[in-house]
């Protein structure tokens, strides 16, 4: 019997954290390669609508993003609650958007300036006038390839 | 000289917690998801030099008012329905045989009164200004859907694989350059087959 009496003083030993790190570390390098860094806080509401026939796009150095919804609860009472478009970190009219395409193609290098595509994230609560604008402004500048980007799912959700 | 033993070890046990810090940074700055939507081109501003004439019966026309309600050719229809009333439309096939329009794949009605042909068909949208945008999205998706579904068959009776599987493949940067040679063929043809001509008139506000 004496070797129960024995385990029962034994204190119980110390769990080993050496592998702690590199487990750790594991999780580290897959975060970082999977990360994608947000470039802008939204201020507009964006709840996307669902599209079932959708492509992904590919390659996110080739997009420029453009923003529409109403604006959040903290700029409602500067902006009110019409529908606005959000460029980078500010709200801008509809007449800024050749602009900003203009100065976004600038920036990205000369091989990718002609295959970019505007991603227009917008609001589906919002109205159509405010995108035919920005798809007039976009003509104009000859962004002629555009994607609505949407959730995929059904999309006769939208109708509800 | 005292004689120098081993170096002391240098203490790692607060690795983990500089580990984790990165960890907890990336994790709150990550987001997985890719975007996704619909593809469409705009149309160039400037008009084209010269006019081209479209029969009527080539052209399939759906409008949509404030309310969402819906009108494809001349008839209010549900947006359920629509994606088979586009089908029917595109996969018409009314120009005769013999006539160079003539389309052999088409398994439509091939009414004379309705499109001659999957490439002379134009599905043009209309909407008002107040129109919601999602309902505006649901009526792309569901054009879009009518056109892949019909890339689709066509894949299928030549290729035995869907096409916009095919397409995906094609445009996924991680496949390899021949199978995308091979791929860029077969997506062209299909989409000859089935051009998608959908135009976007602007909108009006009445």
């Amino acid at each position: 019997m004496s070797k129960f009496n024995k385990k029962k003083d034994a204190a119980v030993p110390a769990v080993n954290t050496a592998s702690l790190p590199d487990i750790v570390f594991m999780l580290l390098f897959f975060f970082m390669t999977v990360t994608v860094m947000k470039d802008s806080s939204l201020k507009v509401e964006n709840v996307l609508p669902n599209a079932s026939e959708i492509k992904k796009l590919e390659k996110k150095d080739r997009v420029i993003y453009i923003y529409v919804g109403k604006p959040t609860k903290e700029y409602e009472k500067v902006f009110g609650t019409e529908s606005k478009i959000q460029l980078n970190d500010k709200f801008a009219d509809a007449s800024e958007v050749g602009d900003y395409i203009l100065m976004e193609r600038a920036k990205k290098p000369q091989e990718l300036q002609n295959v970019l595509t505007t991603a227009l994230k917008v609001d589906k609560d919002a109205n159509m006038g405010i995108i035919s604008d920005i798809k007039q402004e976009l003509r104009k500048v000859n962004a002629l390839k555009v994607n609505y980007t949407t959730y995929e799912g059904d999309a006769f959700r939208n109708l509800q | 000289m005292p004689k120098r033993g081993a170096p002391p070890e240098v203490n790692a046990g607060s690795m983990a917690d500089i580990a984790f810090l990165l960890l907890i940074f990336f994790l709150v700055t990550t987001t997985i998801e890719t975007d996704a939507g619909l593809d469409r081109m705009l149309p160039p501003i400037e008009p084209p030099d010269t006019d081209v004439i479209i029969k009527q019966k080539n052209i399939f026309q759906v409008s949509i008012n404030r309310d969402g309600q819906l009108l494809a050719d001349e008839e209010l229809t549900n947006i359920q329905d629509l994606r088979e009333k586009a089908k029917a439309f595109l996969d018409n096939g009314g120009a005769p045989s013999g006539s160079p329009d003539y389309c052999s794949y088409c398994k439509g009605k091939r009414d004379p009164s309705s499109s001659d042909s999957p490439a002379k068909a134009i599905i043009s949208l209309k909407n008002d200004r107040e129109t919601k945008y999602g309902t505006y999205i649901t009526v792309q998706n569901e054009l879009v859907g009518a056109y892949n579904d019909l890339r689709n068959r066509e894949a299928q009776r030549l290729y035995k694989k869907d096409f916009t599987e095919m397409e995906a493949e094609y445009l996924n940067p991680e496949t390899p350059d021949h199978v995308r040679e091979d791929l860029k063929e077969k997506v062209k043809r299909i989409q000859e087959l089935f051009p998608q001509k959908l135009s976007e008139a602007e909108t009006t506000s009445n």
